[in-house]
């Protein structure tokens, strides 16, 4: 399609080295703090063959173990509250005709976006203590399940809007009541979405700190507080191999809702 | 079942423009949640923000502007005269500043990086996205603890500029505003490339192609046909930058070592450390403004270039 | 109230009026729409888009309600039933097959919401997609069929649940030309084999005119017409449906006399034409003949005729037309069957004189 002529005016010289660039920058931290999660000795110069150890000594940890299982469970709990929310939230207000208020409805179910995270902070964290709730583990939950409402409708929303109103009227057709038609038709197509809100919902759960640090009490460590407060009195390999272990979750968990979305387009087209 | 009079005025139920009750039912959890866990706490800011701070941290319930003038002025210990004092107002300038930077950084990379992507062959343009996608998602403390590890001073950039003999000691990149600024890029870059990128996209290259044949050359069309054009897409991804950059708290915090301070900061402090909360409150308060203010701007830009036609 | 006798009617529609909106801006789909569909029948209603047929077919399914007037079904009133409730099945223009569903699911899938025992699901099952000669695919999902294919599984699926009146919106418009027209026949066969009414919405009026019983043929949210294709065809009531069914010739005249059902009119050469008055505006008014292509022919100049000129011909194989300009410049059609033997032919200048007889010109009003 790009004649000679046409390619010779769309480049421009240098473009594509700040391309490579800005990959470079984007990726090579984490790349580097990879490779060194590996080095068996405790070295910045030099490179001691590749271990496990580090992973080993970090896991073996009581306190990282804690705030793993911390982590994972409020992660499990905070996506499924969101999802099973968000998914409701999504068949109102994308199914049937448009209502008084809708934009506003919008805006309050995207709001957690749009608000500073400090904010949300210390605003989540005010309220507990203004209303006498004592901070643990079930405040971070609260906290996490409101702030992924709108990373888990994102995916479903967009989704649902991709699902023709015709298959529900077909249901209809053939004698399908509401939940009938709910659960043989529409759930099934929305599933590539509610599993991509899911997924997002859960690493976003996971990876969030600057909520958590405000919120979570004694004996509430999430594995991005522990790695915090470990950093705070000086880099370990340990922390470089549990950083990993997070970074690599989430790439799984990102790249896995991006295809769970992608995946139900093609199957539920229809032309 | 028939006969009657005929029916004449059918509603289906629900007044015009109404919701189902259905419907609102299914809305009612997730609009509930939020409502009470986030519209009431952020009521609360609004309100601590005119309170006295209590003694052992919380809040007297007795109004008092003192929290915001607190950002201004001192009151002198002996006289209670009001003194103007510019620590505050320089966290508020260091953070618009380097906010700043950031997104002119950002966009600096960002741009090239976009217009390449977008002049990419199709099937080829979806895996680039992709690939810049993923580290926004990636969690952000993780990255930015990777930052720190590779610029400190035992870090490997300092060891390799060592070994290459590029200089004797290591160089002092963390815990410095150009290690925040830094931080900031590369936390929220991602976001800049996507609006830019869907931008140039959409651009029809033939206008390059009618500017060509007038005799400009390619630098002068990149200034004058596709800058103007994508232009959207630049304050999007500005936008995008500049507000979370405004509010950050992990790069300043990690990055800068709690030295350079920026709002993001300021704020947490008054809710860990100094137990203000009223200030705290007004802190968030003034954030919280200055994002509204830039995303008023962006949608006044938004609207103007609708008008004009874009 | 449900008479079943030869005549009884499927579907009543009576008075029905379709309104969105309300104020200045409110859009009206239909406006007293009256219509008396039979049981068995193959009733189509035709129209531009926009006219409002598929509005209505979606009233009678239950998709939209009315804004005033009733409908029947049977002899019992059915609006207030939701659609789940109304013995009544859709094959819709996009077909809407569940995509997540086999074949086999898909027309099963009526009986099990209607929860009929699993053996009778599946005899039924086999039974409809024998009817539409898919029963070599049920394992197949809608995304792995062509067109006519995912078009016969929608047919099965409606048909499986014995519905007493058949609804389909334009189900062949997605549909290539070859395939269109053999669906044509494969669906007029099968609603003579099953005996259900069909209701079937298009906008090709060939098809209309091949497959129905009846036409109503609809604009503007109105009825024009209804009846059968030879009805329409020959005897349009207004200039509207002389136009949308098949070509026609409109000749500007002037109104002379009417006397019953004939009129007398003078074209702007003065010649007179005698027709029927199906309209009857006043005598000295501008008003339209219609006459179709292939009920003129031309003849040499003459006292028989207006007289007119050639401009142009088609040749289309079977038959050639003429495009003949008339003294006031108007432009009329003349078609000509290329019969073995070659009478009189014209060529491009030539005078002219067109032949048409009495009975063939209409006098209409819009």
């Amino acid at each position: 399609m790009a004649s000679g002529k046409k390619r010779d005016l769309r480049v421009y010289p240098g473009f594509r080295g700040m391309t490579w660039f800005c990959m470079a920058l984007l990726y090579a931290p984490m790349v580097v703090i990879t490779v060194y999660s590996f080095n068996s000795i405790r070295s910045i110069t030099t490179w001691g063959g590749f271990s496990f150890d580090w992973y080993v000594k970090a896991f073996n940890n009581p306190s990282i173990q804690q705030a793993t299982l911390n982590s994972l469970i409020i992660a499990l709990a905070a996506a499924t509250f969101a999802t099973v929310l968000a998914t409701s939230a999504a068949i109102a207000m994308i199914r049937g005709r448009s209502f008084r208020g809708q934009s506003g409805v919008f805006a309050l179910l995207n709001l957690p976006l749009m608000i500073p995270e400090i904010v949300t902070a210390v605003a989540t964290l005010v309220f507990f203590l203004a209303v006498g709730i004592d901070l643990g583990l079930m405040t971070v939950f609260i906290a996490h399940a409101v702030f992924c409402i709108p990373f888990a409708y994102m995916p479903i929303s967009a989704r649902m809007e991709g699902i023709e109103g015709y298959y529900e009227e077909a249901a209809q057709d053939l004698y399908a009541d509401r939940w009938a038609s709910f659960r043989y038709v529409l759930l099934p197509m929305l599933l590539p979405g509610v599993l991509s809100g899911y997924m997002l919902a859960f690493i976003i759960s996971l990876d969030d700190f600057i909520i958590t640090n405000m919120v979570a009490g004694p004996g509430a460590t999430t594995l991005p507080l522990a790695i915090y407060g470990k950093v705070r009195t000086g880099f370990t390999p340990e922390i470089n191999a549990i950083s990993t272990i997070m970074l690599l979750i989430s790439c799984l968990f990102v790249t896995g809702s991006y295809f769970a979305g992608r995946a139900g387009k093609r199957r539920g087209e229809q032309r | 079942m028939a006969g009657g009079p005929p029916a004449v005025e059918k509603s289906s139920g629900r007044t015009a423009g109404g919701i189902g009750r259905g419907r609102a039912l299914l809305l009612t959890p997730a609009m509930l949640t939020i409502l009470v866990f986030m519209v009431a706490p952020l009521c609360f800011v609004g309100v601590y923000s005119f309170l006295t701070p209590g003694t052992y941290g919380g809040v007297v319930w007795e109004f008092s502007t003192e929290a915001y003038i607190q950002f201004l002025f001192e009151r002198d210990f002996l006289d209670e005269t009001l003194v103007f004092t510019s620590s505050y107002l320089s966290i508020y300038g260091r953070s618009i500043g380097q906010a700043l930077v950031a997104t002119l950084a950002c966009l600096a990379i960002g741009f090239p990086t976009a217009y390449f992507m977008a002049t990419r062959p199709e099937h080829q343009r979806n895996v680039w996205v992709f690939l810049v996608t993923v580290p926004y998602w990636v969690n952000l403390l993780i990255r930015t603890v990777s930052m720190l590890f590779i610029i400190r001073d035992e870090g490997p950039l300092n060891a390799v500029l060592q070994a290459a003999g590029i200089i004797d000691e290591p160089i002092r990149i963390a815990y410095t505003d150009f290690a925040i600024g830094l931080g900031l890029v590369y936390s929220y870059l991602p976001f800049m490339v996507l609006p830019i990128y869907a931008a140039i996209e959409r651009f029809d290259f033939r206008l390059v192609e009618a500017a060509y044949d007038l005799y400009a050359d390619r630098w002068t069309i990149l200034r004058k046909v596709i800058l103007p054009i994508t232009m959207p897409g630049i304050v999007a991804g500005s936008l995008l930058v500049f507000v979370p950059s405004l509010g950050s708290f992990i790069a300043p915090d990690l990055l800068g070592g709690g030295k350079h301070l920026m709002i993001g900061n300021l704020v947490a402090l008054q809710f860990q450390g100094s137990r203000n909360w009223p200030f705290g409150s007004a802190a968030a308060v003034i954030l919280m403004t200055l994002v509204l203010i830039a995303l008023m701007v962006l949608i006044w830009l938004k609207n103007r270039n609708r008008v004009e036609g874009r | 109230m449900s008479d079943r006798d030869e005549t009884a009617s499927a579907v009543e529609i009576r008075n029905v009026v379709k309104v969105y909106g309300t104020g200045p801006g409110a859009v009206r789909a239909l406006a007293d729409v009256s219509l008396d569909i039979r049981d068995n029948e193959f009733f189509t209603l035709l129209g531009p888009s926009g006219c409002g047929k598929t509005t209505l077919l979606r009233i009678i399914a239950g998709f939209e309600q009315l804004t005033g007037g009733r409908v029947f079904l049977f002899g019992d009133e059915i609006e207030g039933l939701p659609p789940n409730r109304r013995p009544v099945n859709t094959v819709f223009q996009h077909y809407a097959l569940f995509p997540h569903m086999t074949v086999a699911e898909n027309v099963a899938f009526a009986l099990r919401r209607l929860k009929r025992p699993e053996d009778e699901v599946r005899t039924r099952v086999g039974e409809m997609l024998e009817l539409v000669k898919m029963s070599a695919l049920a394992g197949r999902r809608p995304l792995q069929l062509s067109g006519g294919q995912q078009q016969r599984v929608a047919l099965a699926r409606a048909l499986a649940p014995h519905p007493k009146v058949l609804l389909l919106d334009e189900p062949l418009s997605a549909l290539d030309l070859k395939l269109r027209h053999a669906m044509r026949v494969e669906l007029k066969q099968l609603q003579e084999e099953t005996g259900i009414t069909f209701i079937f919405v298009t906008h090709d009026q060939e098809e209309a005119l091949t497959m129905s019983d009846r036409i109503a043929v609809m604009s503007d949210g109105e009825v024009q017409q209804v009846g059968e294709a030879e009805d329409i065809y020959e005897r349009p009531i207004n200039r509207f449906v002389a136009d949308f069914i098949g070509e026609t010739n409109f000749l500007g005249v002037t109104v002379e006399s009417i006397l019953g059902d004939r009129a007398t009119c003078k074209m702007a050469d003065g010649f007179a034409i005698e027709c029927d008055a199906v309209g009857a505006p006043p005598p000295g008014a501008a008003a339209h003949v219609s006459v179709r292509p292939e009920k003129m022919t031309l003849a040499a100049p003459g006292d028989g005729g207006p007289a007119c000129r050639v401009k142009r011909l088609v040749y289309l194989g079977t038959d050639t037309h003429y495009k003949v300009a008339l003294a006031d410049g108007a432009e009329v059609t003349v078609r000509v069957q290329n019969a073995h033997e070659k009478s009189i032919s014209f060529r491009p200048g030539d005078a002219a004189m067109l032949r048409f007889d009495a009975g063939a010109a209409k006098l209409l009003v819009d």
